[in-house]
């Protein structure tokens, strides 16, 4: 009988214990879908370990994240924002540290995308990039083309464009302004190509300028010209709205991430869009865009299961879960050497060849206040015609010299 | 005797007393603490003192805002009791009438006190939408185009039409308090009144106000603390960062986006967050109690 029993119970042993349980907390709850078909493809290669995707509201995430790891809770792989929104929560130590010798495949990532999953006071690596988000606009083919318009080279084209399609009666751009961050993409869009791009990003984020220096604030009064081509009440536009406007061919434009391209598919199927990025002042320079590390999977490091989960986002680190990702959810992955299928993500790949980082998220939000925060509350400031350019520079590099040294006195 | 009873009130004030003190207390004594440490992300570093208030009350943009901040409290605390509370008393003073339908009024004006907060935000949120709300399409109808705007992206009428929305939706409450204390006033007091010759105004005035003062103290009081906590509706309508260009900010909005961050825009500044709250809670406290003695004060005792 006990013969029995330990022959009966052998075999399970022989084969390892009960597979392990990770967690896998994350914002995208619109990507659950994605993300159970990626982790089963993990599952078979890894039948000793079992993945549990978790998404919450992207709004109330990083407090519910907070509230875990201080309680020295929290899930064994985490989904990081990049640059300052990881350094929250690398800085005080609650992110396993990664290197090259553990995760070989993040030595053919870019520099730059790497740059965002690094601590900024250590200069360690805590994540696997995941995605590479751009900032462009998005066109509607059909009404450019009952407008006999083509895309512009030019701002003055541009110009020229956004009145023709004002003349007509159609609203040229979907954009509002009740939502700061949406500003902050636009002069994401609209800015770099008048401050020089990664030139200006350089001497600012060296100090040898600051956000007061006429390049920047004549770059932002550029924003202006777009005014009388948004909806007459925009500074009451929403998001929502804003992509609602685009989405039912209600506007011409939209400028904003790259990110919107799966949405806009998967809410209208017939909506016929591609995209082009903010044209320069000259005809035949080549444009800056703004583009960004737009977020990191990383490793809690209290978990028990530490081996199991440094696999999984070794995993994340693959050819093979990039492609999925960058089919599954129309967006660049951070992952060298993925093909990418979609035409209009193609664009966006081929399109942002000049990249240049966006410049608060990369640069300035390290610490509060951040350059985002700053940025987003005056612009809103300035499109609605209280503030000045100037002012705007003035407010955001006051603000940042609170913890940006090169900027105090200035 | 005296033991049992005591056991009793053990028994029905204990719980109660724990969930205050594991919720309340706790919480707030914690706040006072951490307000006094460094803090680098969410993790928590040396004792400092009062080095965060110094920061809040000297560095640019804090200062700025924790004034503009106080600022929309106090005006959201006036304009609701000027519109919300006086409205409440008129509607009180109607309804104790007892016109026909008074019950059906009742209900209309209790109803919004019902719906969820989040529902009614977001309710407002689409009836004001500058392209496709309600409250402009019926302007446009009504021929009054140009008053058409967008009501909340417009800095100068966010807060106000905030207010206004909070208004509807809290209207119900004080008129029933008022009403419930209009019902209370003796009706011997107002026929003697009546009898001596006083018109309906001088009943108002001399009878039924003064006799009104305990209903008048309770919705001050909640007002106040309601005004100064005020975060839902804002936070609902307008998101954490107080749009536009902090023309919504208040004292609330300020602590939650310090001490928790804003998603993909700013970072949290735990300790800064804790000394704003700290702050809240003192002057809440404070002005609490020196306006419950001082309208207690005037209120006069029923013989």
């Amino acid at each position: 009988m006990i013969c029995l029993l330990v022959a009966g119970f052998y075999p399970a042993a022989a084969t390892g214990q009960q597979p392990v349980k990770l967690t896998f907390w994350s914002w995208r709850v619109e990507d659950k879908w994605a993300y159970d078909k990626i982790i089963q493809a993990f599952q078979q290669r890894n039948p000793g370990i079992q993945v549990e995707f978790v998404p919450f509201k992207a709004t109330e995430y990083n407090t519910i994240l907070s509230s875990a790891l201080t309680a020295g809770k929290g899930p064994d792989i985490i989904h990081l924002r990049a640059y300052g929104g990881l350094e929250t929560f690398a800085a005080p130590g609650y992110i396993a540290q990664l290197d090259f010798d553990k995760l070989p495949e993040l030595k053919t990532f870019s520099r730059q995308l790497l740059d965002g999953a690094r601590g900024r006071k250590d200069g360690k690596l805590y994540g696997v990039p995941f995605a590479t988000q751009s900032l462009v606009i998005y066109y509607n083919k059909k009404i450019f083309a009952q407008n006999n318009l083509s895309v512009p080279k030019t701002w003055d084209e541009f110009l020229t464009v956004l009145k023709t399609l004002k003349d007509h009666g159609v609203l040229p751009l979907a954009n509002g302004g009740k939502e700061g961050w949406t500003l902050e993409v636009m002069s994401g869009v609209v800015a770099p190509n008048f401050y020089g791009g990664t030139a200006f990003y350089d001497a600012v984020t060296r100090g040898q300028t600051s956000f007061k220096d006429t390049a920047y604030t004549n770059a932002l009064a550029k924003m202006l010209d777009l005014r009388p081509y948004m909806h007459p009440n925009f500074m009451g536009v929403d998001y929502t709205t804003m992509q609602q406007q685009f989405i039912n061919e209600q506007a011409a434009m939209f400028i904003g991430g790259s990110w919107e391209i799966g949405f806009f598919k998967a809410q209208n199927k017939d909506l016929d869009f591609d995209i082009f990025v903010a044209p320069p002042s000259k005809a035949g320079t080549t444009p800056w865009v703004s583009s960004y590390n737009d977020g990191n999977y990383g490793v809690n490091a209290k978990t028990p299961y530490m081996d199991a989960a440094l696999k999984f986002i070794q995993f994340t680190a693959t050819r093979e879960f990039g492609q999925m990702f960058t089919d599954m959810l129309a967006q660049l992955s951070a992952v060298p050497g993925v093909e990418v299928r979609d035409p209009i993500l193609k664009h966006v790949q081929e399109l942002s060849r000049k990249a240049t980082p966006y410049i608060m998220l990369v640069g300035f939000r390290w610490q509060a206040p951040t350059g985002s925060t700053l940025l987003q509350s005056a612009l809103q400031g300035m499109m609605a015609g209280s503030k000045t350019p100037e002012q705007v520079g003035d407010e955001v590099t006051k603000g940042l010299s609170a913890w940006f040294e090169p900027f105090q006195g200035r | 005797m005296r033991t049992s009873r005591r056991m009793w009130l053990v028994f029905f004030l204990g719980p109660a007393t724990v969930v205050f003190a594991t919720f309340i207390t706790y919480p707030i004594l914690s706040a006072l603490a951490f307000s006094m440490y460094a803090w680098e992300g969410i993790g928590r570093r040396g004792f400092i003192g009062l080095a965060n208030f110094a920061r809040l009350f000297a560095t640019f943009p804090y200062s700025g805002l924790l004034v503009n901040a106080f600022w929309h409290n106090v005006l959201v605390f006036v304009v609701t009791m000027l519109i919300q509370n006086v409205t409440a008393l008129g509607l009180a003073v109607l309804l104790a009438r007892s016109p026909w339908g008074t019950r059906g009024y009742r209900v209309v004006f209790f109803l919004p006190v019902m719906l969820s907060l989040v529902i009614v935000g977001f309710l407002w949120a689409l009836f004001l939408n500058p392209i496709f709300g309600l409250v402009n399409k019926f302007l446009t109808l009504a021929h009054a185009g140009a008053l058409a705007r967008p009501w909340l992206g417009d800095a100068s009428t966010a807060l106000l039409t905030l207010i206004v929305v909070n208004a509807w939706r809290w209207l119900g409450f004080p008129t029933i308090v008022f009403l419930a204390g209009i019902n209370a006033v003796p009706e011997e007091y107002v026929e003697a009144a009546r009898i001596d010759g006083a018109g309906e105004w001088d009943v108002i005035r001399r009878i039924i106000f003064p006799l009104l003062a305990p209903a008048v103290t309770i919705i001050v009081l909640l007002t106040f603390i309601g005004s100064f906590n005020w975060f839902e509706l804002p936070y609902i309508m307008q998101g954490v960062s107080g749009a536009p260009n902090r023309a919504t900010d208040v004292l609330s909005l300020l602590f939650y986006r310090t001490a928790f961050g804003e998603v993909d825009t700013g970072l949290q500044d735990i300790g800064i967050g804790s000394a704003i709250a700290v702050l809240m809670f003192a002057l809440l406290l404070t002005v609490s109690a020196v306006g419950a003695v001082l309208l207690r004060r005037r209120e006069v005792e029923l013989a």
